[in-house]
């Protein structure tokens, strides 16, 4: 007997005002749970168009357990599939990405399909006249994913065929893609490299609560960020400029005073983003000859007000965390209910001077990579928690730092940087998600 | 007089301080200007503008070896151990007159913290310069042979 199983009201249960039960994290039907319903409810990233240039060239991604492939087709136009011939099942691409040039050929029987999905050939067709296969479903070719929108080249998929528009799901959060992008003087992203990967073994909420979590740096970071710090003093003599390095390790330091004062903005739908009045990316040193390059692209104003705009982590709900002011994307792949693949992502502003690639890709190794010493820090801490919370003692979550006691849940506002609330608002986001299409359910077993 | 000898004994004798965890020996290797590089693209020409796992200067190494110590490092609590089982370095360039000493070793690296255990195999090219009558580090560089893989922690050096 399931516990959860399509019971939207036990598993709307397990978020409370400012709690959250353990089984959340650490019940893997929960987890199944949320590959069957959160995740084809919501718009999951996919990739970005710039790893699609030519025609030909695909990507393939997984959208909570099933495998999609997106290609660029001969008009230019993008399309995303389900990884899986209309045949047998098998997956018709298994690198991360690749050119399949005019078509994609199956590797088992040779089925081959146009890059819009269409099915082009299949051998000895003849041994399908008469058999009824025109009015199957694998005449059509691969199974398309009907819901895709590309977004300034970012590219959103939702499986179900129902769900929340596009707009009405990320409505103004998109201002942080927004933001990224126009910090390329030619208003565009690229990606030129392989994402770092970095295996953690616990469940992939908890990277994305970290994200707006605020009153952990200078703890938990005290070991890399604050060493850093303090061997910089020590070591500095008379240098007159702080290396790039200093520069990006040193903020997480700041003291609660400054993580308040930066603020959260929340939005509806579990989206939000620390660093509103300022943030850890406050104050690196300029490069020569950008801001030059902005306003001649944008003008005086709109180019220092792109600039000003320094969000820290900006959480698009469920599983991707966008940094646009160092131009990184992590993408917080759900493996197993103890188990995330994180992939992080470096754009490369397109136009800009290289040494804000190279400051992206530095941030990316420093923060991101599985021999950062600051993910050290937090990975330790996620695997503690993955741990800890088999404890009996306490089933429950707390996060109640600067409750009100009468928040409305999907509001836009901007709060103190060291609430809870983000977090608050990915669980109802969450509990909303999880069960939009199990009411039906719920309904028939009463 | 550099050898092919004196370069290999100075390689298995960098890694045997890592195995020793005499860090500040290790550090005591590298050249002012040294750096430890391990790419993440196959055959990568270059650690700036291309992504890599790690390409820390001496500065950066000190802050790791310092914080293996630190008080509050949790995720060295327990701490990490390693191993490295080199093959034989290869001696590319071994010139005293010109001062250009390149080697290149096939490895596997242990690393092992509490119950958990990983193994990793993969080539350490080196490039020495010599500094008075020792031998200084100016390049590592560790290629993984599977570095695209999605690892855990790697805490120590390989
Ligand atoms: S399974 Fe793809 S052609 Fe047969
Ligand atoms: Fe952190």
């Amino acid at each position: 007997m399931t516990k959860y199983g399509s019971n939207a009201h036990a598993i709307a249960a397990l978020v409370r005002e400012a709690e959250v039960h353990r089984d959340v994290y650490v019940d893997p039907e929960i987890f199944e749970l949320e590959m069957e319903h959160l995740f084809p409810n919501s718009w999951v990233y996919v990739g970005h168009a710039s790893q699609l240039s030519k025609p030909g060239d695909f990507i393939t991604a997984n959208i909570g357990r099933q495998p999609v492939l997106a290609s660029r087709h001969t008009d230019g136009s993008i399309h995303v599939f389900y990884n899986r011939c209309p045949h047998k099942g098998v997956k018709i691409a298994s690198e991360p990405c690749g050119n399949t040039g005019k078509f994609f050929r199956c590797p088992y029987h040779a089925w081959s399909f146009k890059t819009d999905g269409s099915l082009l050939a299949i051998p000895l067709k003849k041994g399908y006249e008469g058999t009824g296969f025109g009015d199957t479903q694998a005449n059509e070719g691969l199974s398309k994913v009907k819901n895709v929108v590309i977004y300034r080249d970012f590219i959103f998929a939702r499986l179900n065929d129902n769900g929340v528009s596009f707009e009405d799901y990320f409505g103004e959060s998109l201002s942080t893609i927004d933001n990224m992008v126009d910090r390329s003087p030619e208003g565009k992203l690229a990606v030129m490299a392989t994402p770092i990967r970095y295996m953690h073994t616990c469940n992939w909420k908890m990277l994305v609560e970290n994200q707006t979590d605020t009153c952990h740096p200078m703890v938990a970071h005290e070991s890399s960020a604050g060493t850093a710090v303090k061997v910089w003093k020590r070591e500095q003599g008379d240098a007159t400029e702080t290396p790039m390095a200093v520069q990006l390790y040193g903020p997480f330091m700041s003291p609660y005073e400054f993580y308040e004062q930066s603020g959260i903005r929340i939005w509806p739908n579990g989206h939000g983003h620390t660093g509103v009045a300022n943030s850890i990316h406050s104050n690196y040193s300029d490069v020569p000859g950008y801001l030059d390059q902005m306003v001649a692209a944008y003008g005086e104003k709109r180019a220092h007000e792109i600039l000003g705009e320094v969000r820290h982590n900006t959480v698009y709900f469920p599983n991707i965390m966008v940094k646009g002011a160092v131009q990184i994307l992590r993408n917080f792949i759900p493996i197993a209910v103890d188990r995330t693949l994180v992939e992080s992502w470096v754009y490369r502003l397109v136009g800009a001077p290289d040494k804000l690639y190279e400051r992206a890709l530095m941030y990316n190794r420093f923060i991101n990579a599985p021999t950062s010493i600051v993910g050290h820090d937090d990975l330790e801490m996620y695997e503690r928690a993955q741990e800890g919370l088999k404890s009996n003692g306490n089933q429950w979550i707390n996060l109640r730092r600067l409750y009100d006691g009468n928040e409305e849940q999907d509001v836009t506002a901007v709060i103190n940087g060291t609430s809870e609330r983000q977090m608050r608002n990915q669980f109802h986001a969450w509990a909303k998600f999880m069960t939009m299409d199990m009411d039906k359910h719920v309904e028939a077993a009463e | 007089m550099i050898t092919e000898n004196t370069i290999a004994d100075f390689i298995y004798r960098e890694a045997e301080l890592l195995d020793t965890m005499q860090w500040q020996a290790w550090l005591d290797l590298f050249h002012p200007e040294g750096h430890y590089w391990m790419p993440l693209e196959w055959q990568q020409q270059d650690p700036v503008l291309q992504p890599s796992l790690m390409y820390e200067d001496l500065l950066l190494l000190k802050v790791r070896v310092e914080r293996l110590a630190g008080e509050r490092t949790f995720s060295q609590k327990p701490k990490s151990r390693c191993h490295h089982l080199l093959q034989a370095p290869r001696i590319v360039a071994c010139d005293a007159v010109a001062g250009v000493f390149k080697a290149r070793t096939s490895y596997i690296y242990t690393e092992t913290r509490g119950d958990m255990l990983e193994r990793y195999s993969g080539w350490a090219s080196h490039e020495i310069v010599q500094v008075g009558d020792t031998l200084k580090i100016k390049l590592k560089r560790v290629d993984l042979v599977n570095f695209d893989a999605p690892f855990g922690n790697i805490q120590l050096f390989m």
